[in-house]
């Protein structure tokens, strides 16, 4: 009998390492949303000297592939500097757990994103971040393609929906090809705003439907 | 890997009855002739018997005449014959407007959907939370070019049963066809063409411990309904394609079987699964009705964790089981019907469906709500999701 997935991930499925929160981290990210059907926070404690995560736990509301990487990613993470830390790419996490099926990408990149943001998070809060680049609408798109849109399981951007990106004086406005009444029109605002508000010279997000 | 495997997922396909196996096993070795009128050979009369013999015990269920049933390849082309039939027959006659529910199972959900691409109009009408279609709002949706309703007899994933009567009568008055898939509900739940207003009635062995790849469709006498599978002139020149005997045969041995009591039985073990999950595991939701649901169906939704990981988990226990998640799914999309019932994403991916079979026992369901707890424990202590909550209930 096999399964679409290997030993590995199923071990980390059934026993995931480094679970929990750390409640006086250095720095902290959640990634994804219920709405998405997948969602990741990553806690990680930083050694201030060496610049090293010295600890790092996870906690996962998701699939199987979903668990499993986050469980790998604490575990490539833990004693790497920041710099190296961010590096880690999905395929590499992909290939710890011996393959994850290319179907569940969606669901398991959310843990690389999770443990990228939370070092930017902790970046951010101890004034690491070298230059403020200014935020522009490729900026904005880019942030756009991690919200998914739950009629496909897409992202907003491949399945077309940003229907306009304009930035002024610090307010970005987001046009998205839905009707304001979709089912998912609350949901999707909702997370377009969590994605772009933590830019630094954003001061407000709008988000309109175009119905 | 766990020795005992316990299955529950009878909804998707079930285990074949030995006495099934056995009233099939002639007609592949000895009687397996094509079923040929009178005037041919000895092989083909008896073939051509027991097809009749098969047509007739189904009927019977019904309290439908033989030539009003037709065996088909399963409820999947029952369904597409249904709604693709009616529509070559009356699209251009009478008009080109079908009604479906939002929640019908996929057979009559995307041919409505393949229909509305070739010009048909089609209304979707919505449930309320428990999954029920509104009479009144289907009334008003019925015009005069409304060609055909379907609305399923018993939902797929929640198990809510429709008002067949109600609904029927509504049609029947509006002087519009009405189809139901009654893929679950047959021999579970009555259902009785000589009180019931219902015009095609969607059929299937594969849910009822027959063989997979059987089904059939009703026809009430009269229906206009064209052939859309061409070939022979098989099953009263309305469907095409050799007759499948020992399906048939099978079919009707399966639907014999089923018997008011084991339906009782079935309905005792869902009401023990029901009421131990909802009491013993916190926050979690039924979804469907309560009572007015398939006697073999429970669904309910466990908040702040995902169905996929609770099913893998419940797999390593030993028990199989479905659920709601787009993750489960080859489509990556949720459960049409969980949203169709107003339920949001997180109610959708953390739906499990047990759904009990003949050889299920008490005992099963007991270690099932057993395995459940530990799992549901296990995956909330992972969840980033509603943590304070669960620490202020203790």
């Amino acid at each position: 009998m096999k399964f679409p997935y290997s030993e590995t991930v199923l071990e980390h499925f059934r026993h995931p390492h480094n679970v929990g929160k750390i409640e006086d981290a250095d720095g902290k990210a959640i990634e994804g949303s219920p709405a998405c059907g997948d969602m990741v926070s990553v806690y990680i404690k930083v050694n201030p000297k060496t610049k090293t995560i010295s600890d790092i736990k996870f906690e996962s509301y998701g699939c199987a592939s979903n668990i499993a990487t986050g469980s790998i990613i604490t575990e490539l993470a833990r004693g790497k500097t920041l710099d190296e830390a961010k590096k880690i790419t999905w395929k590499e996490a992909s290939d710890a757990l011996g393959g994850l099926p290319k179907i569940k990408a969606h669901c398991s990149v959310l843990a690389i994103e999770g443990l990228r943001s939370a070092i930017q998070n902790y970046e951010e809060r101890h004034g690491l971040v070298k230059e403020k680049v200014p935020t522009t609408v490729d900026i904005v798109r880019k942030r756009l393609k991690k919200v998914m849109n739950p009629i496909s399981g897409l992202d907003l951007v491949r399945t077309n929906l940003v229907k306009d990106v304009a930035l002024k004086n610090g307010s970005a406005r987001v046009v998205i090809d839905l009707p304001a009444n979709h089912q998912f029109a609350p949901a999707i605002k909702e997370e377009i705003t969590e994605k772009i508000e933590p830019l630094w010279d954003v001061r407000e997000v709008v988000v309109e439907f175009t119905e | 890997m766990q020795e005992k495997r316990t299955y529950l997922d009878n909804a998707a396909a079930t285990r074949l009855d030995e006495r099934v196996m056995e009233a099939m096993k002639p007609y592949f070795f000895d009687t397996y002739a094509v079923a040929t009128s009178e005037f041919a050979y000895t092989q083909g009369i008896e073939a051509r018997e027991a097809l009749d013999a098969a047509r007739r015990t189904i009927s019977q269920t019904l309290n439908a005449n033989p030539e009003e049933f037709v065996f088909t390849s399963g409820g999947t082309e029952s369904s597409n014959m249904a709604l693709k039939g009616v529509a070559l027959a009356l699209g251009k006659k009478k008009g080109k407007h079908i009604i479906v529910s939002k929640i019908e199972d996929f057979p009559v959900l995307h041919s409505a959907e393949a229909l509305e691409r070739q010009g048909f109009q089609l209304t979707y009408l919505d449930v309320d939370h428990e999954g029920f279609v509104s009479p009144d709002r289907l009334s008003d949706a019925i015009t005069g070019e409304t060609i055909l309703v379907s609305i399923q007899h018993a939902n797929q994933e929640i198990g809510t049963i429709q008002d067949i009567a109600g609904i029927g009568n509504i049609c029947r008055e509006k002087g519009t066809l009405f189809h139901t898939d009654a893929t679950h509900t047959f021999t579970r739940i009555p259902l009785d063409v000589g009180k019931m207003p219902v015009d095609l009635i969607t059929l299937s062995a594969h849910t009822l411990h027959g063989p997979k790849g059987v089904g059939g469709l009703y026809i009430r006498k009269g229906t206009p309904i064209a052939k859309w599978m061409d070939g022979g002139f098989q099953e009263f020149d309305l469907r095409a394609g050799l007759e499948n005997i020992p399906g048939a045969v099978g079919f009707a041995k399966a639907a014999e079987l089923v018997t008011g009591g084991e339906n009782k039985h079935l309905q005792a073990m869902r009401d023990h699964a029901i009421d131990r999950i909802l009491s013993e595991i916190p926050d979690t939701t039924l979804n469907g009705h309560r009572r007015q649901r398939l006697p073999q169906n429970v669904n309910i939704s466990f908040h702040y964790i995902e169905g996929e990981s609770i099913t893998l988990h419940l797999d390593m226990h030993g028990f199989a089981v479905s659920t709601g998640s787009a993750c489960f799914s080859r489509s990556l999309q949720g459960s049409h019907v969980i949203y169709g019932i107003g339920g949001d994403h997180e109610r959708a991916h953390g739906s499990i469906r047990i759904t009990l079979g003949r050889y299920n026992t008490m005992e099963e369901v007991d270690a099932v709500v057993q395995a459940l707890t530990e799992v549901v424990r296990e995956l909330r202590n992972i969840s980033p999701l509603g943590k304070e909550k669960r620490k202020e209930e203790e």
